[in-house]
């Protein structure tokens, strides 16, 4: 198992209004997404447990773009992965921030 | 897009807890206790070096089910193969002595339990034999205080082990096809009894011994539904209103109709011989056929539950 966490700056604040949501299964090849509305509009940050280590330099690579695609200001999440392939972490990225703009 | 996930999330099987949580229920009348946020997660995964679930792993809450109040936990099977841990136990067994403790006056009309489970979680075993102990318990205070608890089983863990335990205290169970109820699993088995007994790789086999099929007309399920959320939820609806009642007579009446039953066909070696004993038509095709047919056959007499 790894742990880190990978910070950001955003250019805005995350759309909606939910304070926080989840989307996916700590299962093999899949990972939890929990994500929260805690942080300054300008900042977000990722916090990685992974069952699988060896590969934060990829972490960072898919995250660090992801933050440059959505600018999620304001969003921490956090990830309990079982391996999920880089575009399954993206997908999951990318889903729970449509679920924290989503109606609730 | 938006219609083949609604496709997908509607199948019970291929649904998440939380999926199942939404589609069974009320629309939006879910309330969360100890939600992800809270991170109620295991204290023992990580000396395993395992990452753990923020909900570790069973989701609990109460909400409505066609207007009634009620009570429910969903196990997330594909997390640790929906095994019981101490947290996870816990949040169960919190969520039954809550039903107990507000029975009567405004408490809920049943509490529903999606299970989804291989059983104990080698892990932290200890901890999880004991929350299985205590599950079973707390499920007994529950149904004595009048308040019914349904088992609604489809995934893809089963409910095996203590999973299994807890499913046949319930006072109705509801299966679709792909669920499997059982105590020692079939890897478990063959493990100790070796590929002679029992060959875990042969799911036919696995599906003819404690598959939904087989447990529906013995006896040991209530209700066999097709695979979609919304039949769980029909099924639940209909069975909260005809759960017996916990009593003595209802559990000797029972005992009386498993004496029978094993008097009957206990010495048959595999499924399709029950059913040719029993009369049932087409024996040998009872497990390739579908639900539709499946659903007409007349269950064997007297495999209704007298004490569930």
């Amino acid at each position: 198992m790894e742990q880190f966490q990978v910070h950001g700056t955003a250019k805005s604040r995350a759309g909606g209004h939910r304070r926080q949501a989840t989307t996916g299964v700590n299962a093999s090849g899949n990972l939890e997404v929990l994500v929260e509305r805690v942080l300054p509009d300008h900042e977000c940050q990722v916090e990685v447990a992974t069952a699988v280590a060896g590969f934060r330099t990829v972490w960072e690579a898919v995250i660090e773009e992801f933050f440059e695609r959505t600018s999620p200001g304001g969003l921490r999440f956090s990830i309990n992965d079982g391996g999920a392939r880089p575009d399954t972490v993206t997908l999951r990225l990318m889903q729970s921030v449509q679920l924290m703009e989503d109606e609730a | 897009m938006s219609n083949l996930v609604q496709a997908v999330e509607a199948n019970w099987y291929e649904a998440s807890a939380r999926e199942r949580i939404t589609g069974l229920l009320d629309a939006e009348s879910f309330v969360e206790v100890l939600g992800p946020e809270q991170r109620a997660t295991s204290p023992h995964l990580a000396q395993f070096d395992l990452t753990g679930a923020f909900d570790d792993g069973i989701v609990v809450g109460r909400g409505r089910l066609d207007g009634q109040q009620v009570l429910l936990a969903a196990q997330e099977g594909r997390f640790l193969g929906g095994a019981f841990g101490e947290v996870h136990g816990a949040k169960l067994v919190g969520l039954l002595r809550a039903a107990r403790d507000s029975a009567g006056r405004a408490g809920p009309r049943a509490v529903l339990l999606l299970l989804d489970t291989g059983g104990v979680r080698l892990q932290e075993a200890n901890a999880g034999e004991l929350a299985i102990s205590e599950i079973i318990h707390a499920i007994v205070e529950v149904r004595s205080a009048g308040i019914p608890v349904l088992a609604l089983v489809g995934g893809r863990a089963g409910a095996f082990g203590g999973g299994g335990i807890i499913t046949a205290c319930c006072s109705r169970i509801v299966v679709s096809e792909h669920a499997r109820v059982s105590v020692s699993g079939p890897e478990v088995i063959e493990t100790n009894k070796g590929v002679e007994e029992f060959d875990s790789k042969d799911r036919a086999l696995v599906w003819r011994v404690c598959g939904a099929r087989t447990r529906y007309l013995t006896g040991g399920v209530d209700r066999y539904v097709k695979g979609s959320i919304q039949d769980f939820r029909e099924a639940a609806i209909a069975l909260i209103a005809h759960s017996p009642p916990f009593k003595l007579a209802v559990l000797k009446a029972e005992q009386q109709r498993l004496s029978d039953r094993l008097q009957r066909f206990g010495d048959c070696r595999d499924a399709p011989e029950i059913w040719r004993k029993a009369g049932l038509p087409e024996p040998e095709h009872i497990a390739e056929i579908s639900d539709d047919a499946f659903l007409a056959i007349q269950r064997i007499k007297g495999a209704d539950h007298v004490a569930r």
